[in-house]
């Protein structure tokens, strides 16, 4: 709570002191502060994946078979869709936490915030875009081409 | 500085009692290092699952059983386990002190959650450890 207040408010702070002061003094509606929600909503979404994922892992202690039929749904189109959005969501949180994380404990972190975030996210795109695509290739392939 | 975003009142006549101890702060250096183990931890597991040789249309029980044959991958899974469950709980913990608007909702919220933490843990631990590769049923 007070940890991210004060990661923000120093990062503003620091933009102030600077020559540029387009962004105002306004943190409400700054991408500070978006990329702090999108932050706070992948990592709750993690969690709870999490939560699901040691169940359906501890059903190799029940039978193979337990275990295989679950797994069958992973390999499902849908399902398949929805482990690229959880990649997404873990590589942007991962990406994202690194930066709080120089914005902390490196000098010149606050006053690099914002560049640090653009990077951030253009790392995001950059893996994203193969890693999709490896992800999805063999459904897209089974759906519409008919087998492999 | 505005006072939009003056968040704390340092002269304000009621100020909490002072911090008796140190937990907030080692919760803080936790988040950190947890997180920059995770980076490695969750971003390579999900490479492996996802992308390599064939992603996650490669994974069942025989799978899981050639891993777990070895106690690098065994260590890798325990350590992500507890650091995973750790730094999320503790974001958790984090997320319910800042919405929850009632102490006693407060409360109930936290033992849900410190409940499901530690039946996760122990699940887990145990999973990963009493595994059997020639289980029938
Ligand atoms: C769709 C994506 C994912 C797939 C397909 C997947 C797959 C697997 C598989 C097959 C195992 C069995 C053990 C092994 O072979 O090493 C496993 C275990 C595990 N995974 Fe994942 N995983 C995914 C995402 C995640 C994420 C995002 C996390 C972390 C937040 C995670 C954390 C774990 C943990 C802690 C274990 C050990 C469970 C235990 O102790 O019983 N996984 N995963
Ligand atoms: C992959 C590497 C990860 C990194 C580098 C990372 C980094 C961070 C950092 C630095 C924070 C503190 C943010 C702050 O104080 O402002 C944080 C918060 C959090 N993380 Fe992670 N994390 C990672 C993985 C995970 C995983 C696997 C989960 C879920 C199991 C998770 C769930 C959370 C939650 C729920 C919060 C609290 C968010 C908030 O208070 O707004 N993180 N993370």
């Amino acid at each position: 709570m007070s940890t991210t207040a004060s990661t923000a408010a120093e990062a503003g702070a620091s933009d102030r002191a600077g020559a540029s002061r387009r962004s105002g003094t306004f943190y409400r509606g700054d991408p500070g502060m978006w990329s702090w929600v999108a932050h706070r909503v992948t990592g709750v979404l993690t969690f709870f994946f999490l939560f699901v994922h040691v169940l359906d892992t501890a059903l190799v202690r029940v039978s193979p078979n337990a275990y295989d039929e679950v797994i069958e749904t992973y390999k499902t189109p849908f399902v398949n869709l929805l482990e690229v959005g959880l990649v997404g969501a873990v590589l942007y949180h991962a990406l994202n936490g690194l930066r709080v994380i120089l914005v902390d404990f490196w000098e010149k972190g606050p006053q690099y915030q914002r560049p640090m975030l653009w990077t951030t996210l253009g790392i995001w795109v950059l893996v994203m875009i193969p890693g999709t695509y490896f992800m999805l290739a063999r459904t897209v392939s089974e759906m519409f081409g008919g087998g492999h | 500085m505005s006072e939009s975003l003056t968040l704390d009142k340092p002269r304000s006549p009621r100020r909490p009692a002072a911090r008796r101890n140190n937990f907030e702060l080692y919760s803080w250096a936790f988040m950190r290092i947890s997180g920059l183990a995770l980076v490695i931890l969750v971003l390579g597991h999900l490479f492996i699952m996802n992308i390599l040789d064939g992603g996650v249309h490669r994974i069942n029980f025989a799978f899981v059983a050639g891993r777990w044959a070895s106690p690098f991958w065994q260590f890798w899974d325990l350590a992500m386990l507890w650091l995973a469950q750790l730094h999320g709980g503790n974001g958790l913990r984090t997320i319910i002190d800042d919405y929850a608007r009632k102490d006693t909702t407060r409360f109930w919220l936290k033992m849900l959650l410190y409940a499901s933490m530690a039946v996760i843990l122990v699940l887990g631990t145990l999973v990963i450890f009493t595994f059997d590769p020639n289980i029938t049923a």
